[in-house]
């Protein structure tokens, strides 16, 4: 039997969807109103997924008290309310779709040092989710 | 295949101790979880089923059997109990998320004779749940005798399950 420890996360942040070495109408058609200049925002939620023995002294994979302090340092302090373009260096040089969002949020997360980080999943809405397990 | 999920509900009280720690070690180890006088939580259990569709029926499980297998193992045994004392294959073990999810797996494996049980998730909160699998990961849940070393050493102040 395998177990798994999941949890969520909120942030809010900006973005916009532009590749500079596209002209303005390609960045246009390519992104639709996801180019406008002056960027728009999502709640993002993160869910984040562990895995590891459960540990029998605590039955725990990951304990939340250390847990949420890390998750809080490495993803909601840099990106919450922030211009994601701008104010994260990862994406001062690629766009900042949710894709990439993933990429960038299992890498800072990948250090967790008490568990196995399995999968990152960001709704950056409702409708929209997007996961990436590290492959 | 298919997969069918059911969703059933069941709110208990619970606290986190381990009496072979100290009373600061518990403290600092579970947090608010360690109030002597428990908590509770609203617990919401989706249990997944894998399997061909019987071509007679239709269905892999019958949804209204599984409903019954799911009241009769999981509800009648947690809904409105204290899972540290009144449930007893809790006994002995702090019923975390990941500890509960991992019984109702044990539970509920033997008693599935059509299909085959895929998964077992248990919200604890709407942000917090763990997942069951009968993936083997050479590491089973509790007692499985692991050399992680991330317990009391590791485990800072404020655990909040």
């Amino acid at each position: 039997m395998k177990v798994a420890l999941s949890r969520r996360y909120r942030f809010a942040a900006s973005h916009r969807l532009h590749n500079p070495k596209l002209d303005a109408e390609e960045n246009r058609r390519l992104y639709g109103k996801c180019n406008s200049p002056y960027g728009h925002g999502h709640n993002y939620v993160v869910e984040v997924t562990f895995t590891g023995p459960v540990e029998p002294a605590t039955g725990m994979i990951a304990n939340l008290g250390e847990l949420d302090p890390f998750v809080e340092r490495e993803i909601i302090e840099p990106f919450d309310h922030k211009y994601l373009n701008e104010e994260v260096a990862e994406f001062r040089n690629r766009v900042p779709t949710t894709e990439n969002l993933a990429r960038e949020i299992f890498r800072r997360l990948s250090v967790f040092r008490a568990a196995k980080l399995e999968r990152v999943r960001i709704e950056e809405t409702s409708k929209n989710s997007f996961e990436f397990r590290g492959d | 295949m298919i997969r069918i999920t059911r969703k059933v509900e069941f709110s208990a009280a619970h606290l986190y101790h381990n009496p072979n720690f100290s009373e600061e070690e518990n403290r600092r180890i579970f947090g608010k979880c360690n109030n002597p006088h428990g908590h509770g939580h609203n617990y919401v259990l989706e249990v997944t089923i894998a399997g061909e569709p019987d071509p007679e029926t239709g269905m892999v499980l019958d949804l209204k059997e599984l409903k019954d297998i799911l009241q009769r193992e999981i509800v009648a045994r947690m809904d409105h109990r204290h899972l540290n004392y009144e449930v007893p294959e809790l006994a002995g073990k702090v019923p975390t998320c990941e500890n509960i999810a991992a019984v109702i797996w044990q539970l509920l494996e033997p008693k599935i004779t059509q299909g085959k049980l895929d998964r077992v998730r248990l919200y604890e909160s709407p942000d917090l749940f763990a997942d069951c699998t009968g993936e083997a990961d050479g590491g089973r849940a509790e007692g499985a005798g692991t050399t992680r070393t991330t317990t009391s050493a590791s485990a800072e102040p404020g655990a909040i399950h």
